[in-house]
C-alpha cells in the first residue's frame, strides 16, 4: 500500500486560499510538536517511554502530513515542499508547540496542554463543512485522546511523585502556561472561515474544565503568569524555532529530491 | 555518577503482558516490560504489543507475582506421557447418536 494512502483526507484540494492557510496552521502545529518529541527517542527515562513518545510523535506526523498535503494541494506544493522548503517566517505554528523540550516534566506539561487542546479542536473540527478537514480530524481525534491520557498520567505521577519530580512539574507548568493563551485567540482568518474552521475561543471552556480537573487531582495550581504576546499564526516565532527547523530541514536541503 | 536503572530503587518493576487476539481466544503471553505501576504497564503494553490491532484485551501481571516451574528440574516435572497410553482416552468408542462427543 502506498504510504500516502494511509493518510486521512484523500485527494481533496482546498476550496480557497483561506482554507489552505487554516490547514497550514494545523499542520504546522502537529509537525513541529512531532519534531520536538522525536528528539526524545533514545533519551526518554525508560525504553518503554521511548516507545510511547515515538508513537505519539508518529501519530502527530501523520496528522501533519494530512493537513500539509491538503494545504499544499491548493497551490501545487507537496507536503515535503511545505515541511522542508519554507523559511521560518512562513511557518504558522503556535508558540506552545515550539517550546523547547526542557526536562521530561516540561515536555509532559507541554504535551498536556497540547493534547487537551488538540482533542477539543479535533472533536469540534469533525463537524466542519470542509469534508477533508472533517475526515482528518475524525482520524486524529482517536489518537489524540490517547496522547491526552498519556500526558495526564504523567502529570499525576510527576506531581504526586518525589519532592524533586513535583518541584519540576510545578516549574514546567509555570514555564509552559504563558503560551497556552495563543491557542484560543480568534485571528481574522477565523472570521472568514465560518463553518469551516473551529473558532479558537469556543474551545477554551472545555480546555479549562479538563485542565482544572487534572490539576485538582494532581494538586497543582493554575499558573497566574500573564499570556505571552506569541504571534506564531503571523510568522513571528519563539527564538528556538530556527534551530529546530535547521535540524529538520538540513537533509532535504543538502540533497534536494532525496528519497530513502 | 551511577548508571540509570543500575540500582533497584531507580528501575521500574517488571511486568508480564498477556494479549487476547480476539473474542473466544485465551490471553497469550506476549512479552514483558518495565512500568512504574499497573496503569502505566497497561499503556506501555498497548504501545509495545498491540499497536497494529493485534489485541482486544490486555492483562498485565507483576512478574514477581508469577510462580514458575524450576527450569533445572525440567526432566521430572515435564516427564513425557509417552508409553502411558492408558492416560489417553483413545480406547473408547463413541456411542451411536452422540455425534459431537
Amino acid at each position: 500500500m502506498e504510504l500516502s494512502a494511509e493518510l486521512a483526507g484523500g485527494e481533496g484540494r482546498a476550496a480557497t486560499a483561506d482554507v489552505a492557510e487554516y490547514a497550514l496552521w494545523l499542520g504546522d502545529d502537529a509537525l513541529i510538536l512531532s519534531q520536538q518529541l522525536g528528539v526524545w527517542i533514545a533519551r526518554a527515562p525508560e525504553l518503554e517511554e521511548d516507545v510511547a513518545i515515538a508513537n505519539i510523535a508518529l501519530d502527530l506526523l501523520g496528522h501533519a502530513r494530512s493537513f500539509l498535503r491538503y494545504a499544499g494541494a491548493y497551490d501545487d506544493r507537496t507536503e515535503d515542499d511545505l515541511a522542508y522548503w519554507r523559511e521560518e517566517p512562513e511557518f504558522r505554528c503556535a508558540w506552545l508547540f515550539q517550546q523547547p523540550n526542557g526536562d521530561f516534566a516540561q515536555t509532559m506539561a507541554r504535551q498536556l496542554a497540547a493534547s487537551v487542546y488538540l482533542f477539543e479542536l479535533y472533536t469540534a473540527l469533525q463537524n466542519s463543512s470542509d469534508e477533508t478537514l472533517a475526515a482528518i480530524a475524525a482520524k486524529a481525534v482517536k489518537e489524540v485522546e490517547y496522547h491526552r491520557d498519556h500526558a495526564v498520567q504523567w502529570t499525576l505521577r510527576l506531581a504526586g511523585g518525589t519532592d524533586e519530580s513535583r518541584r519540576r512539574m510545578i516549574r514546567a507548568v509555570g514555564d509552559v502556561w504563558p503560551y497556552v493563551g495563543e491557542l484560543f485567540r480568534d485571528e481574522p482568518l477565523i472570521d472568514r472561515l465560518e463553518d469551516v474552521a473551529v473558532r479558537p475561543s469556543t474551545l477554551q471552556p472545555a480546555f479549562d474544565a479538563v485542565i482544572a480537573a487534572v490539576f485538582a487531582e494532581a494538586q497543582l495550581e493554575l499558573p497566574s503568569a500573564p499570556m505571552s504576546s506569541a504571534g506564531g499564526r503571523h510568522g513571528s516565532h519563539f527564538s528556538t524555532l530556527g534551530y529546530l527547523l535547521a535540524e529538520m530541514q538540513v537533509l532535504a536541503r543538502q540533497h534536494p529530491g532525496v528519497t530513502w | 555518577m551511577t548508571t540509570s536503572g543500575a540500582s533497584p530503587r531507580e528501575s521500574w518493576p517488571l511486568w508480564e503482558v498477556f494479549v487476547r487476539a480476539g473474542r473466544g481466544l485465551s490471553h497469550v503471553h506476549a512479552g514483558s516490560l518495565h512500568a512504574p505501576d499497573a496503569d502505566f504497564a497497561l499503556r506501555n503494553a498497548r504501545d509495545v504489543y498491540t499497536r497494529r490491532s493485534e489485541g482486544t484485551s490486555i492483562w498485565v501481571v507483576p512478574a514477581d507475582a508469577i510462580t514458575t516451574s524450576d527450569p533445572d528440574s525440567r526432566g521430572a516435572f515435564f516427564e513425557s506421557p509417552a508409553g502411558k497410553n492408558y492416560r489417553h482416552a483413545t480406547y473408547y468408542t463413541a456411542s451411536e447418536g452422540v455425534p459431537h462427543l
